[in-house]
């Protein structure tokens, strides 16, 4: 029932307050080091004691008190599983690696997600898939026994990535809040155009265009296959005729104003939960609108780190919910 | 016969307490659970939010103003109750139906509309006093309806 979240949005509507704005973000921006950039964000409430030098660690601190705020506030987290589907599949992907390798990386795994790093590699090492979730028990069997047959990391990373969008692609359509539904389709078709971008560039088959690229409602895969094998225009060009007409433009300029154009797609999306008080919807909203303060902050950092220009980081910052 | 003209007397005093009342519990309810949210993180806002959280339950207050009217005409209150005939109850029962139906109806809206408000109060505190008229406006309705209640029941002669 709707009217179970008016708690919930309550409370995040008082968080809100503090996300960043775009003016937060250009005084981040305007801070001569990294480290004035962890001293500012220290003071903005970022991180806690242990993470004042270390900017990851601060990001990471702030994503756990993100979902520990969504734990609290919403007692079934299964309508968030559109958006935790990412790294889920992701601590799969890892698991298979690191199960095959025998080489234990450092950090890997998202913690923050329903099956953790050393879970997901015992279930994995016992080839035990059914404990894993319906969705994802058919790409970990069909991936473990890729690897281990090829020793091909890519064919395995195209299974359990494509199982990762229809699993999004799934969950979106059968959620009841309009906000799901859409997040899911523009994931889905935004990660097909990014495929068909890359497989043009590195001169990939049809074949394997097909095997990565998940099906979606706004784009067509078999059309956006072929418009990637007559090269970037040809993409363009079918974009142009899909509802990621603008997304062209910004593909034509770059691929990193193409992820911008995309990332500003979804804030667009979500502004209207700005305005409502009874749904799930704020909440959906409040999580992409942090995760994509997260990513900018990290942008920002990154730049910062690597000694770029003040109007080079600018470029690649994203716009902000608040 | 004329033992039903008391029944319906009395139903009217209890449809005016019950179904206003039931409305302003679920308005109050629904304001409040909004009102904790913005209190949770912010304890500053305590009395902004809690004219809010009120603003709903004033549609209960007035169906019990209408059923103390109803029960001091029909001399329940004053221990000797009067001989009402049935369409003298009926015209009772039916001058109780606004408050009541409206009542319900109003204080449950202006809930949601006090959530709505609280939401503002939560973002931006300076504009209390504007985010206040949105639910005030619903309870423009809840009056009227009062009004035509207590013409009707005071104008009924028994």
């Amino acid at each position: 029932m709707a009217d179970n979240y008016v708690y919930a949005v309550a409370r995040i509507r008082s968080k809100e307050n503090s996300l960043f704005s775009n003016s937060v973000i250009e005084q981040l921006i305007s801070c001569k080091t990294y480290e004035s950039c962890l001293q500012f964000l220290t003071e903005k409430g970022w991180g806690d004691s242990d993470t004042e030098q270390d900017g990851e660690a601060m990001l990471s601190r702030e994503r756990e008190k993100m979902w520990q705020t969504m734990r609290e506030l919403v007692p079934d987290m299964s309508v968030f599983d559109v958006l935790s589907y990412t790294n889920l599949f992701h601590n799969l992907k890892a698991a298979i690696k690191q199960v095959v390798s025998g080489v234990s990386g450092a950090k890997v795994f998202y913690d923050d997600c329903s099956i953790n790093g050393e879970t997901m590699v015992k279930i994995i090492a016992e080839k035990n898939y059914q404990a894993l979730p319906e969705n994802m028990q058919e790409a970990a069997r069909e991936a473990y026994e890729t690897l281990v047959q090829t020793r091909d990391g890519q064919l395995c990373d195209i299974i359990v990535d494509k199982a990762a969008l229809e699993a999004i692609y799934q969950a979106g359509m059968k959620a009841k809040n309009e906000i799901l539904r859409q997040y899911a389709e523009s994931t889905v078709a935004v990660a097909d155009i990014k495929i068909a971008v890359r497989s043009q560039r590195t001169w990939k088959t049809l074949d394997f265009m097909k095997q990565a690229m998940a099906e979606c409602r706004s784009v067509n895969v078999d059309q956006l296959c072929h418009a990637a094998l007559n090269g970037m225009d040809s993409i363009c060009s079918y974009l142009e005729e899909t509802d990621y007409a603008e997304g062209a433009e910004a593909l034509r300029e770059s691929s990193s104003a193409f992820e911008r154009w995309c990332d500003n797609r979804i804030i667009k999306t979500i502004q209207p939960q700005k305005y409502n008080a009874f749904s799930v919807g704020p909440l959906v909203a409040y999580v992409l609108a942090r995760e994509n303060e997260i990513k900018t902050v990290r942008i920002i950092l990154s730049g910062k780190q690597s000694g770029f220009s003040d109007d080079s980081i600018r470029e690649r910052v994203r716009e902000m919910y608040v | 016969m004329s033992d039903l003209g008391i029944v319906f007397a009395l139903l009217g005093a209890a449809t005016a307490v019950l179904l206003a009342g039931a409305g302003s519990a679920i308005g109050v309810g629904i304001a409040g659970q909004a009102a904790a949210g913005v209190v949770t993180e912010d304890p500053g806002k305590f009395a902004k939010v809690l004219i809010l959280q009120l603003l709903p339950g004033t549609q209960g207050i007035y169906g019990l103003l209408v059923g103390f009217i109803v029960l001091s005409n029909i001399g329940l209150l004053g221990g000797g109750v009067a001989d009402i005939s049935l369409q003298t109850g009926l015209l009772i029962f039916a001058a109780c139906l606004p408050i009541g139906l409206v009542g319900l109806i109003s204080a449950i809206f202006q809930g949601r509309t006090a959530v709505a408000s609280i939401g503002i109060v939560a973002k931006k505190p300076d504009q209390f006093a504007k985010s206040m008229l949105f639910p005030a406006m619903v309870e423009t309705y809840a009056i009227l309806a009062l009004l035509i209640s207590i013409l009707s029941v005071t104008s009924i002669k028994i």
